[in-house]
């Protein structure tokens, strides 16, 4: 209490309010972080779904019998090198080279689409051998874990088109930086969900 | 009244999806008096509106504002209009109760009795309490910390409208299908698509799903605002104590809601896709579904709680004319309350049958909970203690609080032992212990806040009388509705039960109604009040812009405050600072106004929410193509809004002189 009261100068010490305008911190990046917490709230409420499922096969497959571990590690690959292009895209945004920024952020959204075509194959492949979402509670719980990863990558990806088209526009100004910081925390937390359902769904799945 | 597939052609169902004549219940007389009710009243009411010409006014001011004060003053209105729908049922089911025993069978049809105590429970947590709490601390936060408003104004806004759409899905259900006949947390395997094929569950699922996405945002708000947007000095051991507790329940709000819609997500996957993650089949585990909808549920009854500890807080160190008693052990208590609500859920369903060791644990981490809620009571009694009381109605409701919430809190503890839990578990004991603490804290906390804020949000106080008459009818009406509720759940008496056997129970339940009727008094006491009150407004007028003597910021300014809070960021040094202020001889500013930077009024959060509105009952009634539609036109018009990039003005400082020397005039003409 006394430490901050000796900071102050006498006037200040005695004065009620500030007579020039204040501008308190721009709170976006830290609401935005509070979101994704939220989200991950959200993750966890699935991944202990799949936790407490994902041995109730029903007499129908288990992850042995379905998970194609090679093609997992080049669809997980695709998603962390868009992480590392995002990452270069944001020191690009840092130099304020626009065109580069967009380049990288384009190089981004190409192997997010990449990610989300290999998952798609594979969940189709799965429908199609008669191991859809209905076959068994274990099917249920892997399918809504690692599709709602892949809504929120596709929504990412809607997310980075219309930011390339802001930034094409308008350049990098204040608010589109801001954007794209909130995008990237986004991206690089998809990332992290996804070594965690890599891990948790895919590799552990393979080994019981 | 299910509803039954009738034979339709392809393109009919193609169209319509479920939607029919049928489904609206013209057979159901009880059900069609309250849609002509409704309708006349709703017809009367936008009559009034066009009469006064007051369409652009409500839509420009008040649809559109980004005011958290507005905002504010809309969610208490929600929470005024859904409390008398949820009292309505109420009063149903406690005068069926009384009525059928033996031969007589009540007057309600067991599945729309089904579908009332269902709907009194969503409706009285979702879209009464939580507007209620969420409106208290979006007027009041940004006040008491000096802020001009919250930190993202049009989320404020899209927030509100979101919870308002899904208060208008389960209003529409009562005159377009059916509303969930599963009880409020709608259990599996009950409210799987085997057992409940009807719409109610989809309802239930969508309304609270929509509303649920504001209360997440808010929550984020609100949070970010506390945080980042306190006034200069004001560190968090000076903050006010309601900001505190807003603090605390916008942590558990962020930190619980996503396991909420989480655990709907997956019941919805169930009902529309075929998914088995609560079926009795092929490896579903429904208790899973019961483990994380408690995961979010407790935590619930804290958030609803908390903020009211925090009005009750600053009640009584104003009508006590002291600062209050225990601060700091004040705000301990609220943060252990906080993390210990997150260890106490499987007090729920002891009976699940975890084992004695699960059972222990969780036993006595409700019982550990008593501990800081104990603490605060007694920092309210030592703040009494030696104070200068006044009596007025905001402390009439929070000396009726401290001695109802006790009450509750005992028999709260008794639940926590598991043993005791076993013989008591879905008994009317604990019906009585539940509305004990949320009648007792919540409603009276709500009312005591109302009572105590109006002044500030109006420039008049509520009238004294009819504040007076409508506590004693709601304390003791909740006497005699809920005390015989213990005396029958300890005599074994199940909840949700619609016709009994046992003659020798029937003057229970008849006193209950009857307790009913008195708390019906209370509310209709409490509009009386609201009206007498503007009738009066003159009388009761003050121009002060602290009328009780209050002690913190949002005290300073004007009543009701300029758009702007206030004309100069105001620098703390006290706890209580307001009052710190009037100590020091705080001098009002006269001149040297600047500039003030505001965010611009915006239709996009009414538009966005109408449109999820709008996709949730596609939904609920399976019309496929409005579902897509409206989920295409809802992302359109989110990537639209954030094209525009011209969301501020300034207040000229012109503009800001005339007010506050308006304001000046006021206060020397008070003085003279």
């Amino acid at each position: 209490m006394s430490s901050l009261a000796t900071t102050l100068s006498p006037e200040e010490r005695n004065s009620f309010y500030l007579r020039e305008d204040h501008h308190p911190e721009n709170a976006t990046l830290l609401g935005f972080w509070l979101y994704l917490m939220s989200d991950c709230l959200l993750f966890a409420v699935l991944f202990a779904a799949y936790g407490v499922l994902g041995g109730s096969y029903a007499a129908g497959p288990g992850p042995k019998d379905l998970f194609d571990l090679p093609l997992v590690a080049v669809n997980t690959s695709m998603l962390l090198l868009s992480s590392i292009t995002y990452g270069f895209a944001m020191l690009e945004m840092a130099r304020k080279r626009q065109t580069a920024t967009l380049v990288w952020l384009g190089i981004t959204g190409l192997f997010g689409i990449a990610f989300i075509a290999l998952e798609l194959y594979e969940f189709h492949h799965l429908i199609h051998e008669g191991a859809g979402p209905q076959r068994s509670a274990f099917l249920s719980a892997f399918f809504t874990l690692v599709g709602t990863h892949g809504l929120h990558v596709t929504f990412g990806i809607v997310w980075l088109v219309v930011l390339m088209a802001q930034v094409h526009r308008r350049g990098l100004t204040v608010p589109n930086m801001r954007r794209l910081a909130c995008l990237s925390l986004f991206w690089h937390f998809l990332d992290v969900v996804w070594i965690g359902v890599f891990t948790f769904v895919y590799l552990m799945g393979v080994l019981r | 009244m299910t509803i039954e597939p009738t034979e339709r052609s392809p393109l009919m169902q193609a169209i319509f999806g479920r939607l029919s004549w049928d489904v609206i219940p013209f057979h159901e007389p009880i059900l069609l008096a309250t849609f002509v009710g409704a309708a006349l009243l709703g017809v009367f009411v936008l009559v009034q509106i066009t009469r006064a010409k007051a369409w652009g006014w409500l839509w420009r001011d008040w649809f559109c504002t980004i005011d958290h004060k507005k905002i504010g003053v809309m969610y208490m209105v929600l929470g005024i209009v859904m409390l008398i729908r949820g009292f309505a049922d109420a009063i149903m089911m406690r005068l069926h109760q009384a009525l059928a025993f033996g031969d007589s069978m009540g007057y309600l049809p067991p599945h729309h009795y089904d579908q009332i105590f269902t709907a009194h429970g969503v409706i009285m947590i979702f879209f009464v309490a939580m507007p209620f709490v969420t409106g208290l601390m979006n007027y009041v936060v940004p006040l008491q910390i000096g802020a001009r408003d919250v930190a993202f104004p049009f989320l404020n806004n899209f927030s509100f409208w979101m919870t308002a759409a899904g208060a208008a899905l389960v209003m529409v259900s009562l005159f377009v299908g059916e509303f969930s006949t599963t009880g409020w947390l709608a259990y599996p395997p009950l409210s799987g698509i085997a057992y409940s094929p009807g719409v109610g569950v989809d309802y239930y699922i969508w309304s609270l799903q929509i509303a649920g996405v504001g209360t997440l945002l808010s929550g984020v708000n609100l949070l970010a605002t506390i945080i980042k947007m306190r006034a200069p000095g004001m560190t968090l051991m000076k903050m006010p104590i309601f900001t505190w507790t807003a603090l605390c329940t916008n942590v558990l709000i962020v930190a619980a809601f996503p396991v909420l819609t989480g655990v709907l997500g997956l019941l919805s996957l169930d009902r529309y896709v075929g998914t088995h993650f609560f079926t009795n089949d092929f490896g579903g585990n429904a208790m899973m579904y019961v483990n994380l909808i408690w995961i979010w549920g407790h935590p619930e009854v804290y958030i609803l709680i908390l903020p009211l500890f925090g009005v009750f807080s600053e009640v009584v160190s104003t009508f006590s004319g002291k600062r209050l008693f225990g601060y700091a052990s004040m705000v301990y208590a609220t943060v252990v309350i906080t993390i210990l609500s997150y260890l106490v859920w499987l007090h729920h369903f002891f009976t699940m049958g975890s084992g004695a060791s699960v059972n222990s644990f969780f036993g006595i981490t409700t019982m550990i909970i008593s501990i800081p809620t104990g603490a605060k009571m007694f920092n309210w009694l030592f703040t009494m203690y030696r104070g200068r009381i006044r009596f007025e109605v905001p402390m009439l409701w929070t000396m009726g609080f401290m001695f109802t919430f006790v009450i509750g809190g005992m028999t709260g503890v008794l639940l926590a032992v598991p043993p005791a839990d076993f013989v008591l578990h879905n008994s009317l004991f604990l019906i009585a212990h539940f509305h004990n603490v949320i009648i007792g804290g919540v409603i009276f906390g709500v009312f005591a806040g109302i009572n105590y804020w109006f002044p500030k949000v109006a420039g008049f106080k509520l009238d004294d009388f009819w504040g007076r008459v409508s506590f004693w009818f709601w304390q003791i009406g909740f006497l005699f509705a809920f005390m015989p509720l213990y005396v029958l759940g300890l005599m074994g008496v199940t909840r949700r039960v619609s016709h009994f056997e046992d003659m020798s129970l029937q003057p229970f339940f008849v006193v209950a109604a009857f307790g009913a009727v008195l708390i019906g008094f209370g509310i209709l006491a409490f509009l009386i009040q609201l009206y007498v009150s503007f009738k009066r407004r003159e009388a009761l007028r003050d121009d002060s812009g602290d009328p009780w003597g209050g002690r913190t910021l949002e005290w300073s300014t004007s009543s009701p405050p300029p758009a702007y809070n206030f004309a100069f960021t105001p620098r703390v040094h006290e706890l209580d600072s307001w009052h710190d202020m009037k100590a020091r001889g705080y001098e009002r500013p006269r001149d040297g106004y600047v500039d003030i930077h505001m965010p611009s009024n915006t239709s996009a959060g009414i538009i966005l929410a109408g449109i999820s509105a709008v996709l949730g009952f596609a939904l609920i009634w399976h019309i496929w193509w409005l579902a897509g539609l409206s989920f295409v036109a809802l992302i359109g018009t989110a990537i639209g809004h954030t094209f525009n990039y011209d969301r501020d003005f300034h207040i000229h400082a012109n503009e800001v002189t005339d007010i506050e020397d308006t304001r000046t005039r006021q206060l020397s003409a008070l003085r003279s």
